[in-house]
């Protein structure tokens, strides 16, 4: 068995999520992770699953009409390290070239690890919602450092702790 | 802030605690009859699981494997509590009345590794009975009690916050405990 990444992009249309599931199900390839979604009408779908070779995969998809696919071996995931602290950065304003390119920057710079991340252009206005993990006791600095940021950018920006609460 | 009359009997014992997928989580559990040892029992081996657990607020009873409608509580030390009743157990709890509704991420002992976006009453008046005397008790609750309290008692009607989550992207990997 191979761990696979698999991602499939195409026009979005009813039945889309069922015709790919369904050829990799046929070919014993077993979902794990993944994230489906629709952006601007095309329907976007990467995947991790364990099953046949790469080949195989690339040739049940093949035939999926207007279907853009890729496929590939991965190693499986090391036991994952600690996680930092949980933080939801939000962003919106007008829409300009860079955004995602500054605010990831300045996250990156801070040791945020980005574990989630959507962005949405509405007519003129542009949102950014990142899930970002954070060493203990840096949040602070990125905020002071993304509020810089969101000043050149033009744009709003929020930083605060994604609380959960155990029941 | 009052606390409910009631102590558990002894020391309980510590159970483990099952994890999804065991079908018990998934089940509706049974009322029960609140005067019966075996469930005055119970509600002390779930005070006791609950208090050894880190950061556990509540435990009910398809948590250790029973399908029981039975369940701890005890808020008292969570910042984020308003109203607290102290630690109980009750047996057949019903919401009678909620509202308030508020978003909220939680996360549950028994689905470890996800936490979810999850919409709840953040006032809610519940009917329930005490076990060992069976008296029938009405509290109205608030804040993190009133959320505490709708999460057990969907543990007792067999759904976990996976089944009420705000979206297909309110689910996320949890890998910190508190």
């Amino acid at each position: 068995m191979h761990e696979l990444a698999i991602t499939v992009i195409g026009p979005d249309r009813p039945g889309i999520v069922a015709d790919v599931a369904e050829a990799l199900a046929d070919l014993g390839a077993n979902l794990s992770d993944s994230t489906m979604t629709r952006l601007r009408g095309h329907f976007a779908m990467t995947l991790i699953c364990t099953g046949p070779d790469a080949a195989a995969v690339e040739k049940a998809l093949a035939p999926l009409s207007g279907v853009l696919s890729t496929v590939r071996v991965v190693q499986p995931e090391a036991d994952p390290a600690g996680a930092g602290e949980p933080y939801l950065v939000s962003v919106h304003g007008a829409d300009r070239l860079g955004i995602v390119a500054a605010v990831t920057r300045v996250v990156a710079a801070a040791g945020g690890n980005i574990t989630d991340l959507t962005t949405r252009l509405v007519g003129p206005l542009y949102v950014l919602v990142a899930e970002v993990e954070m060493p203990a006791g840096a949040a602070d600095e990125l905020a002071t450092r993304l509020a810089v940021a969101a000043d050149e950018l033009g744009v709003d920006v929020t930083l605060r702790r994604a609380e959960s609460e155990l029941l | 802030m009052t606390a409910l009359d009631w102590k558990p009997e002894g020391d309980g014992r510590v159970l483990p605690v099952v994890t999804a997928p065991a079908p018990v989580l998934s089940s509706p559990a049974a009322e029960v009859d609140p005067t019966d040892p075996a469930i005055v029992a119970l509600a002390a081996d779930l005070v006791a699981t609950m208090r050894v657990s880190p950061g556990c607020v509540g435990l009910a009873a398809p948590q250790v494997g029973v399908g029981v409608q039975v369940f701890s509580l005890d808020v008292t030390q969570h910042p984020k509590t308003a109203t607290s009743h102290g630690t109980f157990v009750l047996c057949n709890a019903r919401i009678v009345e909620a509202s308030r509704w508020r978003p909220g991420r939680e996360g549950c002992m028994s689905v470890p590794d996800l936490t979810g976006d999850v919409k709840r009453a953040g006032r809610v008046v519940v009917e329930a009975v005490l076990p060992g005397s069976g008296e029938a008790v009405r509290l109205t609750t608030d804040a993190f009690e009133a959320r505490a309290l709708q999460h057990e008692i969907d543990h007792c009607a067999g759904k976990l916050f996976l089944d009420r989550v705000a979206g297909a992207h309110a689910v996320y990997q949890r890998k910190t405990y508190l």
